[in-house]
């Protein structure tokens, strides 16, 4: 596991508010952080620099996050990133619709600073963050 | 609340539950009891020791006692525990216990269920291993409202999202309006049952799998030394217990000994001479 300095996650959100909450609470988990604000933008990021790790909401303009994730898979280097959609899509359906479009982890919304951290250390990025 | 307040309340929980509450937990009871006075209509914290002094209401009494000792809890927490279990516990259980083809595990501070329901979980995961098995899960704890909401297996959304994969989230829990269930097959492999550590278990028999954690850093050193040595004898030979981070045996019995390959992981103590044959290897696992 890299350290966690080493490592960096894109916030991909459309609420400002959320990427701003998102990044305060992975800022001080000891990870790197970018933003993009819809799915197209995102994809422009990744192919410039492949983050770590991709915290992706699921209802945005231009490009939604869903087919971001699809598509984000196709690309070269696009299997490595883990990608936690974050989302008030909290159906099971679309949970398991992510899971098929290879998404790692599904963090519901409203979320907070414990549930972000134990996705996180879940997908392996995070130790030991209880 | 008066100094004098505080202290009926210590002495009352420490009588009712073994809770010893320090001074510097002092902060906890205005959180925790101010909605205890709202349920019974009672409006100061004062008023509120007033009717414990009283002893005529069983129910605030017991309301008290569940609002102090209630502890946070949630799927797989600390995780090592349960990759202990599913890595090394279990495969040794079941390889010691293949003749009888019968495993018990007793979680002595369930709470509101998230610990047992996830050995349960690593159960089913293990699938035909058990085939042919009865296996049994008890699950105690001090507080009756906990064990309602334990045996309901119903949870929040920010409760199922600490710790437990999303996978296993689609897998074994439905979507209940804003909740979620932990599915029927898992809650029927559970045995609820009210259970103050303070009075005596020794009627649960004997298991091969002890989960206490968590629970005794609450219990002053004498009391912990009481429970640890009950729980000595509840545990079969073999067997494995298994306390929290911040929890030890060391100084409190001489029945129990620490494995000295794995933090939080204890054994029978053994007699001088067989310490060689406990050192059994033991493979801590990468994550769930």
């Amino acid at each position: 596991m890299k350290a966690p300095h080493e490592t960096t996650c894109l916030v991909v959100d459309d609420s400002a508010v959320i990427r701003k909450v998102a990044r305060r609470i992975i800022e001080a988990l000891g990870m790197n952080v970018s933003e993009a604000e819809d799915g197209s933008a995102a994809l422009e990021a990744c192919a410039a620099n492949m983050p770590d790790a991709i915290l992706l909401d699921w209802n945005m303009p231009n490009m939604d996050g869903y087919t971001f994730l699809q598509a984000l898979r196709r690309s070269e280097g696009g299997a490595a990133p883990k990608v936690l959609f974050c989302t008030t899509e909290n159906d099971v359906g679309a949970i398991a619709r992510a899971l098929r479009a290879g998404a790692d982890e599904y963090i519901m919304k409203p979320f907070d600073r414990d549930i972000l951290a134990a996705k996180l250390e879940q997908v392996g990025l995070v130790a030991d963050a209880a | 609340m008066t100094e004098l307040e505080f202290e009926y309340l210590r002495t009352f929980l420490k009588q009712r539950s073994g809770l010893a509450l320090t001074a510097e937990k002092r902060y906890l009871v205005e959180s925790r009891l101010t909605p205890v006075c709202r349920r019974f209509g009672i409006a100061t914290l004062g008023e509120l020791i007033g009717s414990l002094k009283l002893g005529q209401d069983g129910a605030i009494e017991r309301a008290v006692v569940e609002a102090m000792t209630t502890n946070e809890t949630f799927f797989f927490r600390d995780r090592i525990p349960f990759d202990l279990f599913r890595d090394t516990i279990l495969p040794e259980a079941l390889a010691r216990n293949a003749s009888k083809r019968r495993l018990r595990i007793w979680c002595a501070a369930a709470s509101t269920g998230q610990e047992p329901y996830s050995l349960a979980m690593l159960l089913q995961e293990a699938g035909p291993r058990l085939a042919g098995w009865q296996v049994e899960i008890v699950a105690t704890d001090l507080s009756t409202e906990v064990i309602e909401k334990a045996k309901l297996g119903l949870y929040s959304h920010f409760e199922v999202q600490r710790g437990l994969p999303v996978q296993w989230l689609i897998k074994y829990f439905t979507q209940v309006g804003e909740q979620w269930q932990i599915a029927q097959s898992l809650r029927s492999m559970v045995d609820y049952r009210q259970l103050n550590l303070l009075h005596s278990f020794a009627s649960l028999g004997q298991f091969d799998v002890i989960y206490c954690r968590n629970v005794l850093i609450y219990f002053d050193a004498p009391t912990k030394s009481d429970v640890l040595a009950r729980l000595a004898a509840q545990l079969a030979p073999g067997g494995a217990l298994l306390l929290g981070a911040a929890e030890t045996v060391i100084g409190l019995t001489d029945r129990l000994s620490p494995n000295p390959k794995q933090r939080g992981l204890y054994g029978h103590a053994e007699p001088v001479g067989r310490a060689s044959e406990m050192a059994a290897p033991l493979r801590v696992a990468a994550g769930i």
